[in-house]
């Protein structure tokens, strides 16, 4: 009796044991099969710019002969010709341009934004309903029907081929997306804080400088983040604005290497193509952790 | 000095009334509650004293001065928030001396500041950390150090402890009453407007407290008057706990009434106390804790059915229906006998010294000449 319900559970055990171990296997199936779906899906949509990277290291004749990403005969020669470029001007100048652009640009959008949504986010004011309205409208506004009338204004302001057109509007509050974000943003802090500031003795600016800014500080960088790289990344405002090739930025600059009446050296291209990429990658990673981070949380319970 | 008077407040939001037209003075000094169910506008009041809301009409000064126009930071007041309002990115240390570093005080004197507000408030180990490392009394007290630090001439305080729990609210109340003493001992002007809906926190803190409704003052008084001498039946009701029992009565005759078909004497001499002209249609309010049981049927006893007992410990609740009313009585369990049982009829006996009565239709109380 007692063998025989010894046999009996150990049998059991031997049944859990089988039932585990499948498990088990199929949890170990199921992980392989899903990282390799998605490390897959992720190679697939990231091999472009790998291959970009890898073509820049090749040489003009292998672009075209080699369909991997891997170069036979490594070499520097597109980023060194490339750089010197077929102009009097190295890349080095039209790098140096590109801050010119975005240094100001990203500085004015961030104080201008942060003035105006503070504004909009918490001041009583005539006409304040129309205002933000009309803000708003400019939003849904698409680029290409302001392009003209922007162009004559700047035109007649004596402003063409010159950096001006491209930051002076989104250094004066400009970009009605900004200023929403941080209106938005602004809208689920409380009150709380600033009043605790007024009653300290702070006037307006100082609670905006010293409370609020620190408050938005996420926003403020997503902004700054942003703007950044659509400006990198900006074709059409340096094509239409900018005629001198010494005030070219990087955007331009890739262009004018495609321009030329030899044959393209692709090698360059790509090159340099992977440069201009560079500082914008460079800049997400460094601040992706403050995109992410909140320090709103803890100043106020309940 | 600094003492706050309120002549003729109002403020309206857009067509709606908020405040109507108070008056109030607060002495030099002085513990004032403001306390009111919500709505009432004591949190209004309070943001209009503190210059956070723009007044409609009348005024507002502090030490003689009109204050009306001028800004929060230079009203002479400091204020502590109902959920703190600590600066998130700022440590503990920062958050306190902010006020002083705005107005460029020397740093030397910005750090014996902090010290001694800190170690007032046993707040120094907590110097270097942020609000968000800090439980909910410790900000509380960091919140009320930042008051502190201004050296103002007026506090205010906006239901501060609603957010603790009772344990904490308990202690933190007798922290703050325990400073206020500390800030007159050292002569420090210390005139403090604290506003709660909380009638226990209203009672024991305040001096004096102004009972509002609807954006009116009910009273204003001293607890002890105001719980044996509310001047209507919102403070009758709203102060004191439970609730005082309200009946519809009628006068009959100089010292007894007549209230759910049962004649209650009121003792001699209560007529001396009535107002003149106060006979008609009146309201009866006796306090739970004036109620007794009485032995037997005795005259000018109310006779009811005992509906349900509660024990709490040092006392007993026992609810009494008087015909469609329903009374509580709060007896002391010493001498609750237990004899009467649920669903008994009882003999409740009044201290006529507990009765009020209160005009039906005014609701103020007729019962406070003498």
């Amino acid at each position: 009796m007692a063998d025989h319900i010894l046999t009996q559970n150990s049998a059991t055990v031997r049944d859990v044991e089988t039932i585990r171990a499948s498990e088990l296997r199929r949890h170990h199936i199921n992980v392989v099969l899903r990282y390799a779906l998605l490390g897959g899906v992720g190679l697939l949509m990231l091999y472009p710019l790998i291959w970009l990277i890898g073509a820049s290291f090749k040489t003009n004749s292998e672009i075209f002969a080699n369909p991997g990403f891997w170069p036979e005969n490594p070499t520097l020669d597109g980023y060194i010709k490339g750089w010197k470029t077929s102009t009097p001007y190295s890349f080095g100048t039209f790098f140096l341009n590109t801050l010119w652009i975005v240094v100001p640009k990203v500085i004015g959008t961030a104080i201008s934004c942060t003035a105006v949504a503070y504004g909009f986010a918490r001041f009583e004011f005539p006409g304040k309903k129309i205002l933000f309205a009309s803000l708003i409208a400019t939003l849904l506004l698409p680029n290409v029907v302001t392009r003209i009338p922007q162009y004559l204004i700047f035109r007649d302001l004596g402003w063409l081929d010159s950096y001006l057109p491209l930051w002076v509007p989104s250094a004066l509050a400009g970009d009605a997306f900004f200023v929403f974000m941080l209106v938005q943003f602004l809208r689920a802090i409380p009150r709380d804080m600033e009043e605790a500031a007024r009653v300290d003795g702070a006037n307006t600016i100082q609670t905006l400088i010293f409370i609020v800014v620190p408050l938005i500080m996420p926003a403020l960088i997503s902004v700054c983040l942003f703007q950044f790289m659509w400006t990198m990344n900006d074709f059409l405002g340096p094509l239409i604005y900018i005629s001198s090739v010494d005030k070219y930025p990087v955007s331009l600059a890739l262009k004018l290497s495609i321009d030329t009446t030899e044959a393209f050296e692709w090698n360059r291209v790509l090159a340099m193509s992977v440069l201009t990429l560079a500082p914008a990658l460079a800049v997400f990673f460094l601040a992706q952790k403050y995109f992410i981070d909140g320090i709103s949380a803890g100043g106020i319970k309940g | 000095m600094a003492r706050l008077q309120l002549r003729n407040l109002e403020k309206d939001y857009g067509s709606f009334r908020a405040v109507h037209g108070i008056n109030l003075d607060v002495e030099d000094g002085e513990f004032m509650v403001l306390v009111g169910p919500s709505g009432c506008a004591k949190s209004t009041t309070l943001r209009m004293i503190a210059g956070l809301e723009r007044v409609t009409g009348g005024e507002i000064r502090i030490g003689g001065e009109l204050v009306n126009d001028k800004t929060p930071g230079d009203r002479g007041i400091s204020m502590v928030f109902q959920n703190y309002a600590l600066y998130p990115h700022m440590k503990v240390r920062k958050n306190l001396s902010f006020s002083m570093r705005l107005k460029r005080r020397p740093s030397n004197e910005i750090e014996t500041a902090t010290q001694h507000v800190s170690g007032l408030l046993e707040i120094d180990p907590l110097l270097d950390r942020l609000p968000k490392q800090l439980s909910g009394g410790q900000a509380q007290r960091v919140a009320v150090g930042r008051a502190l630090i201004k050296k103002p001439q007026v506090f205010l305080f906006d239901e501060p402890l609603s957010n603790l729990d009772a344990k904490l609210r308990a202690s933190m109340r007798v922290r703050i009453t325990d400073l206020h003493k500390q800030l007159k001992a050292t002569g420090q002007q210390a005139t403090v407007i604290y506003v709660t809906h909380d009638q226990t926190e209203a009672m024991t803190m305040g001096d004096r407290i102004c009972v509002m409704k609807d954006g009116h003052i009910m009273q204003v008084a001293d607890p002890v008057t105001l719980y044996s001498r509310p001047a209507n039946t919102f403070v009758a009701g709203f102060i004191g706990s439970p609730e005082m029992n309200f009946l519809d009565a009628a006068m009959k005759g100089e010292n007894s009434v007549e209230a759910a078909g049962q004649t209650i004497v009121l003792g001699d001499g209560f007529s001396r106390r009535l107002s003149a002209g106060g006979l008609g249609d009146v309201t009866l309010g006796i306090r739970p804790q004036h109620l007794r049981i009485a032995a037997a049927e005795a005259p000018g006893t109310l006779k009811g059915r005992l509906n349900h007992i509660e024990f709490m410990g040092h006392e007993v609740y026992l609810y009494v229906d008087i015909g469609p009313k329903r009374l509580i009585a709060v007896v002391p369990s010493s001498t609750y006998d237990r004899s009467a049982l649920r669903d008994d009829w009882v003999w409740l006996s009044t201290d006529p010294k507990g009765v009020h009565l209160f005009d039906r239709q005014t609701g103020e109380n007729i019962s406070l000449a003498a």
